[in-house]
């Protein structure tokens, strides 16, 4: 950081921003780190390690700029580390690769060809943005990660950051602010999608003394990091946004609910706030302008619930976090009985961008009713997983086979699971749905966080259906009968449809139940948990009546419906099998075909997944064709 | 103030602002069943018996009649076809939690039991103990702890102590209100407190009526 002075009025940040600028070499070359919770998984803080020291030994450290920014998006071939300006993209770094990038690229300006990308064609992909993952994306929101040091206020600044704040408590008023987002479009990207210009309309009318904005960064769905990337790697724009909706709201206070689970945005969210402090851009009188602003970080005590507005505010105020059950809106009473304005992180990271390019901008991204893009995380079977930003609008399919490269393995595709825990199931022959508020609602799912799991036909869906209502059941807060009793039945009822036990009637049991809590539970927890349940039957009715009619599991997945056998025509004998096999239940002599006694077997799949691709001949069956299979296995080894 | 003007079950009625749509609707006669919900104590709006449908500019909703305060022009219809229907589940719900509940009430409803999985718990969480201990008594013994299924009502041992002997008077004390009859005995006799301060018997002696008495023979417990 440069040397601080306090800035006290818009000249000062001018000068400031300008000196910051000045100082800086568009053409430097800077390595980018990537420090996102995927690449620091695969040890990219040693890589990073690494950079130092050896940029310090070839004594390159003076001309090159080195930094641990946040997500660049491609986890799946992490650690990835960008060469600016170049925007040379290495993937899977390890530490000994440092060396050589080092000595062939930044000094000797070539590149490690065995580093890039290399597409389905072989051929390797030098620029990032020329990779496929990154070339039909649109990042707006998550551009700048891999340009910014989250722990660098010039960094951001250098970007355009806090201009927007400027441009907003200098030139505009609160209702042209609010006008202004309300224009944009803007829906909330945290789950229901409510226009957020409303929101803050409806926060910042009702007479009060104090009034509070609130960013919810309690993001729990299960493989849902969109907020934690953002977080972690830009926390300015979040703070900016907040800053920006303090100002248009008639707030003073800001909160970020963070949950405990993400230290590291924590820590770059406090190291933020204390630098902005000191600076003068929160606190009392900004840049003279008589606004008063400061932020207040509240760690979640990981309550998925507590991402609920009334639970949230409830956890802030100290007391548990559960949903409130009077029917009036937090904006008109929210925190402590105040009008309170909650958005979610990606919401709040989008409100510079509305400020500086104006609503005009903005509109022009998206669809009719859904504006800007939208932060994915693309998880489960799909090639190329990560985090992933796109126009509203771009279909499931271009996101899952254009960006995500398709399925794993080469395997058929059979749905894609979105808006979390709330969300639903959609089918293949919807894959042309766009991603829309609207239309994933229509389709039984809905947009939710942008929690996107890809799964491959080797799915059951009554087994996808059961996890999530595991993963709620474990978060209803218990309070209403219909959340916590009709969680706990319909897992009973998939309990039983898993393990075959299940009857024709129990399908009309779960209806019962689920629509009973979507009207009558508390709140949208409760009201959202049957969605899982309800979607995979629309879309998959064939796969519950094959559990309850023919005790067979589609997907393969239930074990206690499933056996394994070996087909004796394809077996070639490698042995494979019986190797993995935990339990000794393989038998066979090499280079003749194998056997699996069921009686042994505890069907952990290692056979399944060990047997060559070109043989095939582990083959997975029904558990109430063992006996027959046996019999006429018998009879083969007999003759 | 001025009254608010809306329909229950057709009928036009008034109410003054604030009121709830349960005390509005049964004001004017509607039959409404609760468990969670008791005269003098803030509605919790946990048991979700006493969900009615409303109905405002053509659009329908279901709502919980102890919190939706009255709004002009409003229709509010206590049994239409899917007030009932869900009455009937969320009845269902409970019968599997709670073999005590009211007969006449699962025959009003036409409840099918025998659906569910058994979760004899008795425990209903209708949370009156708790509130009546924090509102009324102020005392703040009992509370909630866990999530989900396993949420349940305990007590505050070093607070239990203290303050349950203020309430043995019976008119005061929290068993009073229980409606289902056994949760709270069960609840006390796990009190840590209750154990070495003879005391504690008392109150559960009082309330073991028929009813409870027959319940806990059919568990064993005599």
């Amino acid at each position: 950081m440069s040397e601080i002075e306090k800035l006290l009025n818009p000249s000062d940040f001018e000068a400031f921003q300008k000196k910051i600028v000045e100082g800086r070499d568009p053409n430097r070359t800077a390595v980018a780190v990537c420090s996102g919770p995927g690449c620091l998984a695969y040890a990219s803080g040693k890589v990073f390690d690494r950079f130092k020291v050896e940029l310090l030994e070839s004594g390159l450290a003076e001309e090159v700029t080195l930094a641990q920014t946040g997500c660049h998006g491609f986890c799946e071939r992490g650690p990835s580390v960008v060469i600016l300006p170049d925007e040379i993209c290495y993937l899977r770094v390890s530490p000994d690769d440092v060396k050589e990038i080092i000595e062939t690229t930044l000094r000797g300006g070539g590149i490690v060809e065995r580093l890039l990308y290399k597409g389905e064609d072989g051929l390797p992909v030098q620029k990032e943005s020329d990779i496929p993952f990154y070339k039909h994306q649109q990042k707006v929101v998550f551009g700048d990660n891999k340009r910014i040091d989250p722990r660098s206020i010039d960094d951001y600044i250098a970007r355009g950051g806090y201009t927007a704040l400027v441009k907003a408590i200098t030139t505009m008023s609160p209702e042209t602010v609010i006008a202004e987002v309300k224009e944009s479009g803007l829906r909330g990207r945290g789950g229901g999608g409510f226009p957020a210009g409303a929101k803050w309309e409806a926060t910042a009318k009702p007479p009060a003394d104090t009034r509070y904005v609130i960013v919810n960064a309690d993001e729990g769905d299960p493989g849902a990091y969109m907020d934690r990337g953002i977080l972690e790697g830009n926390p300015h724009s979040v703070i900016e946004g907040l800053m920006i909706g303090g100002y248009a709201i008639g707030a003073n206070e800001g909160y970020i609910y963070v949950r405990q689970e993400y230290p590291l945005a924590i820590d770059n969210v406090l190291y933020a706030l204390e630098v902005l402090r000191e600076i003068g851009l929160l606190g009392e009188n900004i840049l003279g302008t008589g606004f008063n602003f400061d932020i207040i970080v509240h760690k979640g005590a990981g309550a998925f619930v507590s991402g609920e507005s009334s639970a949230l505010m409830s956890a802030i105020e100290g007391r548990v976090g559960e949903p409130r059950p009077k029917y009036i809106r937090t904006s008109i009473s929210g925190l402590r009985g105040k009008p309170s304005c909650l958005n979610n992180v990606e919401t709040w990271a989008n409100v510079p961008l509305i400020i500086n390019k104006g609503a005009d901008w903005f509109k022009s991204i998206g669809t009719e009713g859904s504006k800007g893009t939208k932060i994915f995380s693309l998880v489960g079977n799909v090639k190329n997983t990560g985090l992933v930003e796109v126009p509203m609008g771009m279909t499931l399919r271009q996101i899952i086979f254009d960006i995500g490269g398709g399925i794993r393995d080469d395997k058929e595709f059979k749905a894609v699971q979105t808006g979390g825990p709330s969300g639903g199931v959609i089918p293949e022959d919807m894959l042309d749905l766009h991603v829309d508020y609207d239309e994933l609602y229509a389709a039984g799912s809905m947009m939710g966080s942008g929690g996107m799991i890809v799964m491959d036909k080797d799915t059951c869906m009554v087994n996808v259906a059961k996890y999530f209502l595991e993963f709620l059941s474990d978060e209803s807060c218990g309070k209403c009968v219909p959340c916590r009793d009709g969680i706990d039945q319909l897992l009973e009822v998939l309990q039983r449809l898993t393990s075959g036990n299940a009857l024709e009637e129990d399908l009309e049991l779960i209806e019962d139940i689920s629509l009973m809590m979507k009207e009558c539970a508390l709140c949208g927890l409760g009201q959202s948990a049957p969605n899982p349940v309800l979607s995979s039957i629309k879309y998959f009715k064939d796969e519950y009546i094959a559990h309850i009619a023919e005790k067979r599991c589609p997907g393969g997945v239930c074990k206690a419906l499933i056996a394994y056998t070996i087909d004796k025509e394809k077996c070639i004998g490698c042995g494979k099998c019986m190797k993995v096999c935990p339990v000794a239940a393989i038998t066979g002599e090499k280079k003749s075909p194998h056997k699996i006694n069921n009686a042994l077997c505890v069907k952990c799949d290692s056979c399944y997944q060990e047997c060559p691709a070109k043989v095939q001949a582990v083959t997975k069956i029904r558990q109430a064709d063992v006996i027959t299979a046996f019999a006429t296995s018998e009879e083969a080894a007999n003759e | 103030m001025s009254e608010i003007k809306l329909k229950i079950n057709g009928e036009e009625v008034t109410a003054e602002p604030g009121t709830m749509l349960l005390d509005a609707a049964r004001k004017a006669g509607a039959e409404i069943p609760t468990l969670c919900n008791l005269e003098g104590l803030e509605p919790f709006g946990a048991c979700r018996l006493c969900v009615v449908e409303l109905i405002r500019g053509g659009r329908s909703r279901i709502v919980a009649s102890c919190l939706y305060p009255v709004e002009e022009g409003i229709d509010v219809l206590t049994e239409s076809e899917k007030v009932v229907r869900y009455r009937r589940n969320i009845l269902e719900l409970l019968e599997a939690r709670w073999p005590l509940i009211d007969k006449a009430l699962l025959e009003k409803y036409k409840v099918n039991t025998g659906r569910m999985a058994r979760r004899d718990n008795f425990c209903i969480m209708c949370g009156i103990c708790v509130r009546h201990c924090s509102e009324r008594r102020k005392l703040n013994v009992l509370g909630f702890v866990g999530r989900g299924i396993e949420r349940q009502v305990v007590s505050y041992t070093m607070r239990a102590k203290e303050f349950c002997p203020e309430c043995f008077d019976k008119e005061l004390s929290c068993l009073k209100f229980c409606p289902t009859g056994v949760i709270v005995n069960d609840c006390a006799t796990r009190c840590p407190a209750s154990r070495d301060e003879e005391a504690f018997a008392k109150p559960i002696r009082v309330r073991d009526d028929d009813n409870a008495i027959a319940v806990k023979k059919s568990l064993g417990d005599l």
